[in-house]
């Protein structure tokens, strides 16, 4: 440890010009017509916005929008096998997996078992990706949908046939390398 | 009918009142195009396009606001002085449209057979009654302020008073050049004195010193530092909703158009057009509301360039900078005006 003394400090002000004064006049009408420059040259320049609604950003691919369960393409069965990894993974606790046997007369996934509840409560989901990366069978994947704003609590509930289902083509998504 | 005639009141009665009539409605229909103005040209300068949601190219939306504020609550601080409180915003909008009523849009005219001027009043002291409509209006903002009972409303209405005496000075001495030099205190005839060529020329100083105190006036950036809103939450306005919020908001911008009007009329010729153009008569409104845009049209530039000053920055730049130059541009008016009656130069 070292003795640190305040009075040792130096503190080196800088002062700005004075107003006032022939200099001060000066300052104030020239600096005045370059702002007045550069203000204009933005008019000139046009707009620089995204009209929101009607033009949208394209996404990046791995962007985490909201989360979609997948079906096997060839046999049609769920991919989530109901082992709630997910649910264990997810630091906001928004994931609600409730487990039941798959019986030969009634198949819902390849797995022992299938998630006969899945709900995600989307109004506490954080979107940090973890429930994907915690599955092991690639159930459960990061859309690119953004659009999920709503007028009740309870309607950001999604439920697994809503997760399942396409969504609607509301975001556009930029190629890899775009 | 002796006293009217001893100050040129040459209009039968019905005139005057459709005239004061016609101008309170131009005034009521070029607040909200400024207003839009404003905020669409503001948005160009900052990149963005401004509103455009409300009616097509965001037209409606100075209504769609103006329907918003009527419809709110009339609401009060308990701490309020009620009466000067509501009487605060009648102060402002009334000295607004009396001063607004000076600014002649064209001469007298024959519209059939009765002379009717295109102007509010011609009143012999002109620029005077602009000042003292100008100092009554500042009533409005201290009073409001006062009596709102608020901290942040009575030091917007201190800075407002300290504002007041720091500009107006040099402001009323900017315009002695001109008067000096047309030799009357009547706009119209300032106006048709600026026949040969407009006094922006001959009084370039005069005409900045004015500008400069105009944008103290109507409390625009960069002197907006009665309303403040980063440090103040609007100033004086701060306890205000409602009705009484537009009647404040329509008088500062009415108070845009004075400032813009009184200076078109002052040192741009007015109806005149440069270049020994001489259109006919109805075109002489067009021309001078042209002119006003293209100052509402600056005011909002320099809205969108300059920051605000500081308290102290322009109360030194009023009277370090502004009085003394506009007292030598008096003074060296006043000794060539002088030499030239004389005969000594020209």
């Amino acid at each position: 440890m070292h003795d640190w003394h305040p009075g040792n400090d130096q503190l080196v002000v800088v002062h700005g010009p004075q107003p006032g004064g022939a200099g001060g006049a000066y300052r104030i009408f020239g600096e005045t017509l370059r702002g007045l420059k550069t203000t204009f040259a933005r008019v000139v320049e046009g707009t620089n916005t995204i009209a929101y609604p009607e033009e949208k950003v394209p996404v990046y691919p791995r962007f985490r929008g909201r989360h979609r369960l997948h079906r096997f393409e060839d046999t049609g069965l769920e991919k989530c096998v109901g082992c709630s990894l997910c649910a264990a993974a997810c630091p906001a606790d928004c994931i609600r997996v409730v487990a039941a046997e798959n019986t030969s007369e009634h198949r819902v996934s390849a797995g022992e078992r299938y998630a006969s509840v899945y709900e995600i409560n989307l109004s506490r989901c954080i979107f940090c990706g973890y429930c994907e990366v915690a599955c092991p069978f690639d159930a459960i994947t990061m859309g690119n949908d953004f659009e999920m704003s709503d007028y009740l609590r309870s309607d950001l509930i999604f439920t697994k046939e809503m997760l399942l289902a396409e969504p609607f083509e509301r975001s556009p998504i930029r190629a890899e390398g775009e | 009918m002796s006293v009217l005639g001893a100050v040129d009141y040459f209009e039968p009665w019905w005139v005057q009142i459709i005239k004061s009539v016609l101008l309170f409605a131009l005034g009521l229909q070029m607040v909200p195009v400024i207003l839009l103005a404003e905020r669409k040209l503001l948005g160009r300068f900052q990149g963005r396009p401004g509103p455009n949601r409300v009616g097509p190219f965001g037209m409606l939306q100075p209504l769609a606001d103006i329907g918003k504020l009527a419809t709110k609550a009339d609401f009060r601080p308990r701490t309020s002085i009620g009466w000067l409180f509501a009487l605060a915003p009648i102060i402002s909008i009334l000295t607004a449209a009396a001063a607004f009523s000076l600014i002649p849009f064209g001469n007298t005219v024959d519209i059939f057979g009765t002379q009717v001027g295109l102007y509010g009043v011609d009143v012999s002291i002109g620029p005077l009654y602009l000042f003292a409509f100008g100092a009554i209006a500042f009533y409005g903002i201290m009073l409001g302020g006062w009596a709102s009972g608020s901290k942040y409303s009575f030091l917007g209405a201190m800075r407002a008073a300290a504002q007041l005496i720091s500009y107006e000075v040099a402001q009323g001495l900017a315009l002695v050049g001109v008067i000096m030099t047309a030799g009357t205190l009547s706009l119209t005839e300032i106006v048709e004195a600026q026949a040969g060529m407009w006094y922006i020329v001959p009084q370039f100083l005069g005409f900045l010193i004015f500008l400069v105190a105009g944008f103290a006036e109507t409390n625009r950036a960069p002197f907006d530092l009665v309303e403040a809103d980063a440090e103040l939450v609007g100033g004086y306005n701060t306890e205000y909703g409602g009705a009484r919020f537009a009647s404040f908001f329509f008088a500062e911008y009415l108070n845009i158009l004075v400032v813009a009007g009184i200076t078109t009329t002052v040192f741009l010729g007015g109806w005149m057009l440069p270049f020994g153009i001489d259109p006919p008569t109805w075109v002489d409104p067009i021309v001078v509301l042209s002119k006003m845009m293209a100052f509402v049209f600056f005011f909002v530039w320099i809205r969108a360039t300059l920051p605000r000053l500081r308290y102290d920055q322009l109360m030194s730049f009023g009277w370090k900078i502004l009085l003394p130059l506009a007292t030598l541009n008096a003074l060296v008016t006043a000794i060539i005006v002088v030499l030239h009656d004389n005969g000594t130069i020209f």
